[in-house]
């Protein structure tokens, strides 16, 4: 360093203050990030399942919610709606879910053989299926409409075939249907 | 001071040898999927493809640069012959045979199960013991990094290592123990099942396994281009580093942070309970930290660079940087991507927004603008800078590298940009084929096309720069000098024990990974019955 001493103090105080103001704002960002996420997570805008469920996908078929009989919408006496749902190679069961408008949704999925997931296009329903794990979540549609669901997980040769749908229907229609059928689903 | 050249050399040779073919995989792919070719006659010719262009742009590619590059930085920065060169060989030809070893049973379509391996689906059990000698290989370069500065220590006490060094040896570190968790996914559940030694296996616990693997690994990818910023941008611009604490803060951070954090690639997982999601994506948050310090010291760098260089005004010195300078180019086209694949990695890293486009395009157009992008390029970069003096000869077509750098540059965004946005309107990843004449996907076709073209544009710019390498082989002989790593405008004379080692770091490293990752993993060890049978891949044909 041919500068003298003094100047050289000088430049790295300068230099040390601009870096500390720099460092600071990049904190506060950060924080201000995670306090928004967090506070959308406490509010419930979105919140991933608290607990972790167990099923077993050897017995699927043989007793338990996931039986085929049990599969699809289910009217709840609280009012809401629990859709019951498995994917397999390669599709889903049902094939075309059915659910009303303007009712709190909970659904309820797992897979019976290898890791699959299902995402609902135009919405933010989106959840992986882990054989022996139970995915619950919750959602609410507002207008009547057709979306495709596809499988959003490699899960071998056919995974690109693995399209299934979602109706929403109107809420009065599906409450109606729902008084002789206990499982309603769309597959025609 | 380069002694091993000839090492250093066989490992760039060899990494961009399989990258070259991975990325012809890859365009293929983007073509076959997009509405340019009808269906594929047997859509598992894609996974297979899948398979290979992920094993080997994830797990050989920058492993063999990151190790290339730290032996050149090993003697270059501490001025000491590679102490253990032989051990260096031996780690190079078990990455070369394992990922041989890997590569024939996927090519031959047992082992289509993708590079994140994901089961119960099970491939043959080479494709993973390939996978394992690849990173045992690497484990010998961690440890040559360490004994090398650990010998330069204690023949240099109480000097500061010089920050090149000091951030490889904490990307070696980085990289051994983030590998422990695929290792212990591979070694524990999947091989002993693909050799039929077990048939049943917990998938959910090992994609927890695996995600301790998968987020920090960028990282480990990220550190070379981290250190050419630092250490390889100033000096090339004619400038000075403008603080040498900060950068080590920088790797510091990225050794700390970038471990417990994993978990929110499960954020959509049934198997993680609410709480440890929420810890994590709150330590995602964090690892933005030194990126952002990154940008200003680097930012800052050029400032001053350029003022010395007669800029002036508040942007007016922009002008005044040395843009004809691949150097340069290569770092400001690599921010511009980093700053757009950054503000993706942000509306990743909450629970909330992920939910929009988890396991969408979305997510492959983010990894791809990272890590093709803005850390691929710098790979180009370091490459570009050290190779006369890996070869004794000049690069001499100045021209040509710029023009390479351009359409990489202008292919990554001509392919991500719209592979982002088809994510945003659901569409899912790793699918073979897309019926664009439903009217639910016909919206997408559009972009998926473009994205076809922006590949093409990338194997464009791998020929070039291929064709600069070539033509170096062909130039006259030249003597390059000293390799040597930028100076900070302050040079560190004394260091504080803390910036001058990693013993803390990389406790903290272990004790934050044992927080946050070990009660999900002992709590899905102790749950009863969730071990699944195993699907056997190939088995059904």
């Amino acid at each position: 360093m041919t500068s003298s001493p003094h100047i050289h103090d000088d430049g790295a105080a300068v230099a040390a203050r601009a870096e500390r103001r720099w460092a600071t704002l990049s904190i506060v960002i950060i924080v201000v990030i995670a306090g928004v996420a967090a506070f959308a997570g406490i509010h419930q805008a979105t919140m991933p399942q608290v607990r972790v469920e167990t099923a077993d996908p050897t017995t699927l078929h043989i007793g338990g919610e996931f039986v085929e009989t049990n599969l699809g919408s289910a009217a709840e006496p609280d009012g809401t709606v629990t859709v019951r749902a498995i994917g397999q190679r390669y599709s889903f069961t049902p094939q075309c879910i059915l659910v009303p408008t303007d009712t709190p949704i909970t659904l309820r999925a797992t897979s019976s053989d290898v890791v699959h997931g299902l995402l609902i296009q135009g919405t933010n329903v989106n959840t992986m299926l882990v054989p022996g794990y139970v995915s619950v979540l919750t959602a609410r549609f507002e207008k009547p409409g057709e979306h495709l669901m596809p499988c959003q997980e490699f899960c071998s040769i056919g995974h690109e075939g693995m399209w299934a749908r979602v109706k929403v229907i109107d809420k009065a229609a599906f409450m109606n249907m729902t008084s002789n059928r206990r499982r309603l689903d769309c597959v025609e | 001071m380069l002694n091993s050249r000839r090492l250093i050399l066989a490992h760039f040779w060899l990494a961009f040898g399989v990258f070259g073919l991975a990325l012809l995989l890859g365009a293929w792919q983007m073509f076959v999927r997009s509405p340019l070719q009808a269906w594929i006659s047997n859509p598992e010719w894609y996974y297979r493809s899948l398979t290979a262009h992920g094993t080997v742009m994830g797990y050989v590619f920058p492993t063999l640069v990151a190790m290339g590059f730290g032996y050149a930085i090993s003697e270059a920065a501490l001025k000491q012959a590679l102490i253990g060169r032989r051990w260096a060989w031996a780690g190079f030809w078990l990455i070369a045979v394992g990922a041989v070893t890997a590569m024939v049973p996927v090519s031959m379509g047992l082992a289509s199960v993708l590079y994140t391996f994901y089961p119960p689906l099970i491939g043959n059990p080479f494709y993973y013991i390939g996978v394992v000698l690849v990173v045992v290989g690497s484990w010998i370069w961690v440890a040559l990094m360490s004994i090398n500065l650990h010998v330069w220590k204690r023949d240099h006490p109480g000097e500061p290592v010089p920050l090149a060094m000091f951030a490889n040896v904490a990307g070696s570190y980085l990289w051994a123990w983030t590998a422990v968790g695929a290792a212990l996914e591979l070694l524990f559940q999947i091989i002993p099942v693909a050799l039929g030694l077990r048939s049943t296996i917990d998938a959910g616990l090992a994609r927890v396994f695996f995600s301790w693997t998968l987020h920090a690994i960028v990282y480990f990818w990220l550190i070379p281009t981290y250190i050419a910023y630092y250490t390889i941008f100033p000096r090339a611009i004619g400038g000075k580093l403008y603080s040498d604490p900060m950068g080590r803060l920088a790797f510091i951070l990225f050794l700390v942070v970038s471990m417990p954090i994993g978990i929110h690639h499960a954020f959509a997982d049934p198997q993680v309970g609410a709480g440890f999601k929420f810890i994590h994506s709150a330590f995602t948050a964090l690892v933005a930290l030194p990126t952002l310090l990154t940008i200003f010291t680097i930012c800052a760098t050029a400032e001053v660079a350029a003022r010395m260089r007669g800029g002036r005004g508040p942007f007016g010195w922009i002008k005044a940087l040395p843009w004809s300078n691949p150097i340069m180019l290569a770092t400001a086209l690599s921010f511009v991507m980093l700053g757009f694949g950054g503000a993706g990695g942000l509306i990743n890293m909450s629970y909330q927004l992920n939910t929009t486009i988890h396991n969408t395009q979305w997510i492959t157009g983010h990894f791809h603008l990272i890590f093709g992008g803005a850390i691929v390029i710098m790979y180009f970069a370091i490459t570009y800078d050290l190779w006369p003096h890996l070869t004794g000869r000049a690069l001499t077509s100045v021209r040509l590298m710029r023009a390479q750098l351009w359409l990489w540059f202008i292919g990554m965004i001509v392919t991500t940009f719209p592979w982002h946005w088809v994510g945003i309107l659901g569409m899912p990843r790793r699918m073979a084929f897309f019926d664009y004449s439903s009217p639910a996907l016909a919206a997408d076709a559009m972009s998926v096309t473009m994205s076809a073209f922006g590949g093409f544009i990338l194997v464009a710019s791998s020929i070039l720069f291929f064709a600069v390498l070539i033509q170096n082989r062909r130039a006259p002989q030249a003597e390059p000098g000293e390799y040597r790593f930028a100076t900070a405008i302050h040079p560190p004379i004394t260091l504080p024990a803390v910036l001058n080692g990693h013993a803390l770091w990389i406790a903290l490293m272990v004790g934050l990974t044992v927080t946050n990752y070990g009660f999900p993993i002992m709590q899905l060890l102790v749950t009863p019955e969730t071990s699944v049978p195993a699907v056997y891949v190939g088995a059904e044909k």
